[in-house]
């Protein structure tokens, strides 16, 4: 089918729509239509646009420039609530409910039923009943509170409140990543009676089955392009993951120094967390960079919380250097030698408002105190140290941390670290939002610590990144370490198939498939 | 069936806690009375508690909101003073003036009789109601944190319960006074209704204080409707997650600003009360800090969070009756009353420890910190 005549029978179109924030490039001329009783996937890396995509269409962001066109007019909502009421309705991947409020207060939200001006709440109830009975899931009980409710079911509540507002173009955006697969199956019968009414659907996924078993068109995304169109069945896997690579940007990387077996260092044995690590079992050599990789939200993080002692009820066992540790708290991890680079630096990084020296020198001032009191002069020295050695381009050590870049201010994160000589570091993606400048000091001193024989484990969400700074990498898929690639093996073909855990099928054999 | 009642029980634990909390210190307070289970000893806690009641209700809703309001005191004081000038029920009114730094400036005369007192009611309630609008709106348009938005009108208003009583005084009318603090069978004696109060279906009721029978009113009529509007659940929305509540459409401002307004208009309740009750008005600062304090912990015992989301107003009436018993006990017991501030602390401290068991509950430290 040709684009022109996909324009005609569409029922949402996209003109040119380009979007950036804070100058970065979100969506650039992107053209992009739906039709109704159609389910259409949308794919595309992690970055690749897709979300800024959606939340254009439902109201949340506006776009810098382009038209969208619904059912024939053109519309642009200047909020959800405009895209709701024009029949456009989004689940959204981070949870839109209110935790204190019950299941049935939270279906019903936005237009309750009411009864001489109040809400009724028996016919509330009912509602939310319904809804739930037309996905299947009547056990959730409508009285009970959000916060109450497993994940699993709070997306099958936010589900039904999307139904409630009887949407005629659906955005489902991750929206089965929590279900389990019974609920799973009630939903894809939810979307054919909805899709066999006429409603337009899009889905986003990064589950290659659920998008081949539902899917009757998909679009693909690349930085913040829309790069094809295709129907069902056009494409193998294999193309659909080669149109998803192809990257402009090549970083450079220090060289991977040529190692006999490192010397252990951390080793993870069969460690579990609240159904979102499943028995990870990992060994990080001393000299060693090891890369976490996979689709955001698989246990990466967790598993980096569970070793710096954050969470609770973590089974399993963690050996550094030969003895056996279980690490409490950050401040018991700190004591066996374990640091962490957190994922938000501007509120578990660092302190915005104080200076950066007292940023450094946070995580070790009992290594330069006497007694109870800091001494100055030690500090200053410290402070000197690690401002050289890092090359933080700074003002004077005095001024707020939050007057520095994004990419000096996560600088000051790491310097904190080195300051109290960790045998081990955590890093959770430390190179988002920042410049290729910086990024390219990031990965050098990675290495160099690594020479003098640190232990870096390294979560980052740039598969580039992944295959140039780490000497092996474990791909993460719900909870488990699925595959742990090294030396050749190392490419972004192998990862983004890992990632989605389908068989990595070669170009070649692909090909033969397609033909 | 059973399963929805568990599952309200459990929702309400805290104000269930309160309820049975006060209902064993009342019956245990009576029996230990000379004279409980007595109309007149229930006559006397009515007109005790109703005014920290009424507070601890303004306090919860923008609680609710996740806002505290440091200003329901010095409402309640403003509102007092203004009623100690509109309600002194002359018969031919009383001449209002105002005496700006010697500048004397005159207001025309507030009518007098029945007409008059139930116009100086309204003007009272309507002024507590316009000062918790203005708190609304200087936190919604103005972006103020409440906590300091209303530290600050607080301080003005207490400095126009000065500027208009320096010292104690002005007047209640005596009738007012006689049948607002009393029993029904007085009230209807008073307002000549029902036979002055003899009638015999009347009789059964005749012993119940009027303050009790206002406060019920005043939960029924007001809260409750506002509790089951869009507006009302539009409150607990936003203190419960904002962003969200903002993503699912829900008039936010609005929401806020409607909060701090019925704070002001329970405020004004209670100072119109105090007033009545002790025939003056009175510009009392430690008076005022000590009921905005008291209500803050009233909304806390009554188990509304103070992060905001859950709870309600009634269990707010039962936290502030629970305090105010605590203080009856050392009456009877004759327990030196400077002990009582340890003792309220102490209750305060148990019943918030009971709703922080939840932290036990967390998986990940880090939500802790959220």
């Amino acid at each position: 089918m040709t684009d022109a005549a996909l324009t005609q029978s569409a029922f949402l179109t996209l003109s040119g729509i380009s979007k950036r924030y804070a100058g970065v490039r979100a969506l650039e001329g992107v053209d992009f239509a739906c039709e109704r009783g159609k389910i259409h996937a949308v794919l595309g890396e992690n970055g690749a646009g897709k979300s800024t995509l959606i939340k254009i269409i439902a109201g949340v962001v506006q776009p810098d420039s382009g038209t969208m066109r619904l059912g024939g007019s053109e519309v642009s909502f200047a909020t959800p609530s405009a895209a709701n009421a024009a029949g456009v309705v989004c689940i959204f991947q981070e949870l839109s409910l209110m935790p204190d409020l019950s299941v049935a207060d939270n279906i019903s939200i936005a237009s309750p039923p009411r009864r001489f001006g109040l809400i009724d709440a028996r016919a509330q109830r009912l509602r939310a009943e319904q809804l739930l009975a037309e996905i299947g899931c009547e056990d959730v009980n409508p009285l009970m509170r959000m916060r109450d409710l497993p994940l699993s079911r709070r997306q099958v509540v936010e589900i039904a409140k999307a139904l409630g507002k009887k949407p005629q173009l659906l955005i489902l955006d991750e929206a089965t990543s929590a279900l389990t697969s019974a609920d799973v199956e009630k939903v894809y019968a939810m979307l054919a009676r909805l899709k066999a009414e006429g409603v337009a659907i899009l889905y986003i996924s990064h589950r290659m089955h659920e998008v081949e078993a539902l899917a009757d068109r998909a679009s693909v995304f690349r930085n913040g392009r829309h790069i094809e169109t295709f129907d069902k069945g056009r494409r193998s896997t294999a193309d659909i993951v080669q149109l998803m690579i192809g990257r402009d940007i090549a970083a450079q990387y220090p060289p991977k120094p040529a190692r006999e077996a490192p010397k252990p260092m951390l080793d993870i044995e069969n460690l579990s967390w609240d159904k979102r690590l499943d028995r990870i079992s990992l060994r990080v050599g001393a000299g060693e960079i090891v890369g976490l990789g996979g689709l955001d939200g698989q246990g990466q993080k967790s598993l980096l919380l569970a070793l710096f002692g954050v969470l609770r009820g973590v089974s399993g066992q963690v050996t550094v250097e030969g003895r056996e540790v279980h690490p409490g708290s950050p401040a018991a991890a700190k004591s066996v030698g374990i640091a962490l680079v957190p994922e938000d630096r501007k509120t578990e990084g660092l302190m915005l408002p104080m200076s950066i020296a007292d940023n450094l020198v946070i995580a070790s001032l009992d290594a330069i105190s006497r007694g109870p009191l800091v001494d100055r002069a030690r500090e200053n020295e410290a402070i000197k140290r690690a401002i050289a050695r890092l090359q933080i381009k700074i003002g004077a050590p005095g001024d707020a941390v939050s007057t520095l870049s994004g990419g000096n201010q996560q600088k000051v994160v790491l310097a904190k670290w080195l300051m109290t000589d960790p045998r081990i570091i955590l890093l959770n993606d430390p190179t988002r939002g920042i410049d290729v400048g910086t990024k390219q000091e990031l990965y050098r001193l990675m290495r160099e610590l690594a020479d003098q024989g640190a232990a870096i484990l390294f979560y980052s969400t740039d598969y580039d990144e992944l295959i140039g700074c780490c000497d092996r990498v474990a791909i993460m898929y719900d909870g488990r370490i699925v595959r742990e690639l090294e030396g050749d093996e190392l490419t972004e073909t192998n990862i983004i198939a890992s990632a989605l855990n389908i068989d990595a099928a070669t170009p070649d054999a692909a090909g033969a498939a397609h033909a | 069936m059973l399963d929805d009642i568990a599952i309200r029980v459990r929702q309400n634990i805290g104000i269930v806690t309160a309820v049975l909390l006060f209902t064993v210190l009342y019956l245990l307070y009576n029996f230990a009375h000379p004279r409980g289970f007595s109309s007149a000893v229930l006559v006397q806690n009515g007109d005790e508690i109703f005014a920290l009641a009424m507070l601890a209700m303004a306090q919860t809703v923008p609680v609710l909101a996740s806002g505290l309001d440091l200003s329901v005191g010095a409402v309640m004081t403003m509102v007092g003073c203004f009623a100690s000038y509109l309600l002194t029920g002359a018969a031919d009114g009383t001449p209002l003036h105002l005496d700006i730094f010697g500048l004397q400036l005159g207001l025309g005369t507030f009518p007098g009789g029945v007409s008059g007192i139930l116009l100086g009611i309204v003007v009272c309630l309507a002024t507590g109601t316009l000062a918790g609008f203005i708190n609304g709106c200087i936190v919604v348009y103005g972006r103020i944190q409440p906590i300091i938005a209303t530290l600050a009108t607080g301080a003005v208003y207490i400095g126009i319960a000065l500027f208009l009583r320096p010292t104690p005084g002005g007047k209640i009318d005596e009738d007012l006074n006689w049948a607002m603090t009393n029993s029904l069978g007085d009230f209807a004696a008073t307002v000549h209704i029902f036979d002055d109060g003899a009638a015999s279906w009347f009789a059964p009721v005749a012993w119940i204080p009027v303050p009790f029978v206002l406060l019920i009113l005043i939960a029924l009529v007001v809260w409750v409707p506002f509790r089951r509007s869009v507006l009302g659940r539009a409150v607990y929305a936003v203190g419960s997650a904002e962003g969200a509540a903002y993503m699912s459409g829900l008039p936010i401002d609005r929401a806020k600003i409607a909060a701090f307004t019925l704070a002001g208009f329970f405020a004004g309740c209670g100072g119109l009360f105090l007033a009545i009750q002790t025939s003056s008005g009175n510009a009392d600062i430690p008076q005022a800090g000590a009921y905005t304090l008291n209500s803050i912990a009233s909304v806390v015992i009554g188990g509304t969070s103070l992060l905001g989301g859950t709870g309600s107003a009634i269990g707010s009436i039962f936290g502030a009756m629970v305090l105010r018993v605590i203080s009856f006990f050392f009456r009877i017991f004759d327990i030196a009353p400077l002990l009582q501030p340890l003792f309220e602390g102490l209750i305060l401290l148990a019943a918030v420890s009971i709703g922080a068991l939840g932290v036990l509950r967390v998986k990940n430290t880090l939500e802790l910190f959220r």
